[in-house]
């Protein structure tokens, strides 16, 4: 399962009759395969519409998207979707089957044979953390957060080289959310396919994102870059704005205690302890909170090292 | 009674339902192709109900007065204007029936690859069973009920024993009783079966969580 294509936008664009801004303007973007990338930004921005060019659900008007240097222009629409997976917010399970038979659904229409499909099905609903036994249940019977799991699935089905989310987590509770984003993330890590991910929300974009797209209104890129680099270097007034104030600290919950360099311990320990997987910025939080300097670092019994307040300044 | 039974009110039990098979039937067959077509290109959908709604207002007297000078006092009569009412009921009721699939069913289906054709059979159409099922309930009993006046132009149906007894000097009760409760039984037995159909046919909406 590590097929995975890349994606290039070449000056799209979108109008809308009778309407004054563009949907999309000249939009030039590359994925290079296997990249988790978000595009972010707020309504209006067009990232919806971006992301259903690529499956051809909206046409463009000029400008071209080429998926493994073919553009999708070329490619029947219905081949085409077949061979990409689509995840939305409302996810669309049909009611009438089976968690089983919906996940099917994709690879029944490419005319798999029943073993296949059966095996296929429990496979991917191991995946992404259901059992088998799903397979028999109805939608009406699963829970918000299953059913998104469900729609995952399906969409992972044909084992496509390119998956479009739109707003997937939206409409679940925030705990629900956080658990599938972390999900999300190890199976794509997991699986490494190109994922196009549309998000609103710019704190979701930077924990999951390998690379954001940041799009303002009227359709226009403001800035595409790693989430580490846009939280350092704003292209913009409107990023700094829209990635927040507190870009530093979003800089530093990025990185874990595992991933910096760490004093030699000196002694008896010093500071609280706390484990590696710490982020740098629930350790800095913690040192203002309690007073102290620095915090030891340790995994279990063992001691790693030392983090001081000031090697966190360093890090930025 | 039992006497009753051979003569008159087994037979005419009979008569009645064909009579209400033959135009619940063709009503369908006709309904179904034209809901279609009305899902398909939505402005077709309010000439077709206005024309059939119209239809519906003509009182059924009426209306076999109407076509007698065309197709005589025959079955046929009878008949026609019998499916015209289903057809009045059927035509909606499928139509709601397939517009009933929610909107993000039907984006995820077309997102995923589904041909338009397989989007109507695979989601539409199942997911309109429960609405279809539906108007096929009520355009039974309703039929079973008019049907009783098709005994005004042909000695048929069940109508008929209630008919001739009305014509008696002194009329003759248990005809008229029996005939009606007959109607009634009738009615019942057909919608729970269509009842028992749609359980049959949708799994689905059984078993909620």
């Amino acid at each position: 399962m590590t097929t995975a294509a890349e994606i290039v936008f070449d000056h799209v664009t979108k109008r809308y009759a009778g309407r004054d801004a563009p949907a999309l303007h000249e939009l030039s973007l590359e994925i290079p395969a296997g990249t988790f990338c978000i595009l972010v930004g707020p309504s209006g921005g067009g990232k919806t519409t971006a992301l259903k060019m690529v499956n051809r659900l909206i046409p463009f008007d000029s400008g071209d998207i080429r998926i493994d240097g073919r553009s999708v222009r070329d490619i029947p629409p219905v081949e085409l979707r077949r061979g990409i997976g689509y995840v939305i917010q409302q996810i669309g399970l049909f009611p009438h089957m089976t968690v089983g038979e919906n996940v099917a659904t994709v690879p029944r229409l490419l005319g798999w044979d029943r073993g296949r499909l059966r095996s296929r099905t429990t496979e991917l609903l191991e995946l992404v953390g259901l059992e088998a036994a799903d397979a028999r249940r109805y939608p009406a019977q699963l829970s918000g957060g299953q059913r998104q799991r469900v729609g995952l699935a399906r969409a992972l089905a044909a084992d496509p080289p390119l998956l479009l989310m739109d707003e997937p987590f939206g409409a679940l509770d925030p705990l629900t959310r956080l658990r599938l984003q972390t999900e999300l993330r190890k199976l794509h890590r997991e699986v490494g396919k190109t994922v196009i991910f549309v998000t609103h929300d710019v704190d979701e974009a930077i924990q999951m994102g390998d690379r954001i797209a940041i799009l303002r209104e009227g359709g226009v890129l403001a800035q595409y870059d790693t989430p580490d680099a846009i939280l350092a270097h704003p292209a913009d007034a409107f990023v700094a704005a829209f990635i927040g104030e507190d870009r530093a600290l979003r800089r530093l919950a990025l990185r874990t205690l595992a991933d910096v360099d760490l004093a030699p311990a000196a002694g008896a320990p010093a500071g609280p302890t706390v484990p590696p997987s710490t982020t740098v910025r629930n350790a800095v939080s913690l040192m203002l909170e309690t007073g102290e300097e620095r915090v030891t670092v340790a995994d279990g019994d063992r001691v790693l090292g030392v983090f001081r307040l000031s090697d966190a300044g360093a890090l930025l | 009674m039992r006497g009753h039974w051979g003569d008159t009110l087994g037979p005419a039990l009979v008569q009645h339902v064909e009579l209400t098979a033959i135009a619940v039937g063709i009503g369908f067959a006709l309904a179904f192709p034209l809901s279609l077509l009305a899902h398909r290109f939505r402005r077709t959908e309010h000439p077709i109900g206005v024309v059939s709604a119209l239809l519906y207002t003509i009182p059924s007297l009426a209306l076999f007065q109407i076509l007698v000078p065309f197709t005589g006092i025959t079955w046929t009569t009878v008949e026609i204007a019998l499916v015209s009412y289903t057809l009045v009921i059927l035509f909606p009721n499928i139509v709601a029936g397939l517009r009933a699939a929610p909107d993000e069913v039907l984006e995820a289906a077309r997102g995923m690859g589904l041909t338009r054709l397989q989007v109507l059979t695979r989601v539409e159409l199942p997911l309109a069973v429960p609405a279809i099922v539906g108007g096929l309930r009520i355009a039974v009993v309703s039929t079973i009920s008019i049907g009783t006046i098709a005994a005004f132009l042909l000695p048929k149906g069940l109508g008929y024993p209630i008919f001739l007894a009305l014509k008696e000097p002194t009329p003759f009760k248990t005809e008229i009783y029996s005939a009606g409760v007959l109607s009634v039984a009738l009615a019942l037995v057909c919608d729970a079966a269509l009842v028992l159909l749609r359980r049959a046919l949708v799994p689905w909406a059984r078993r909620a969580a």
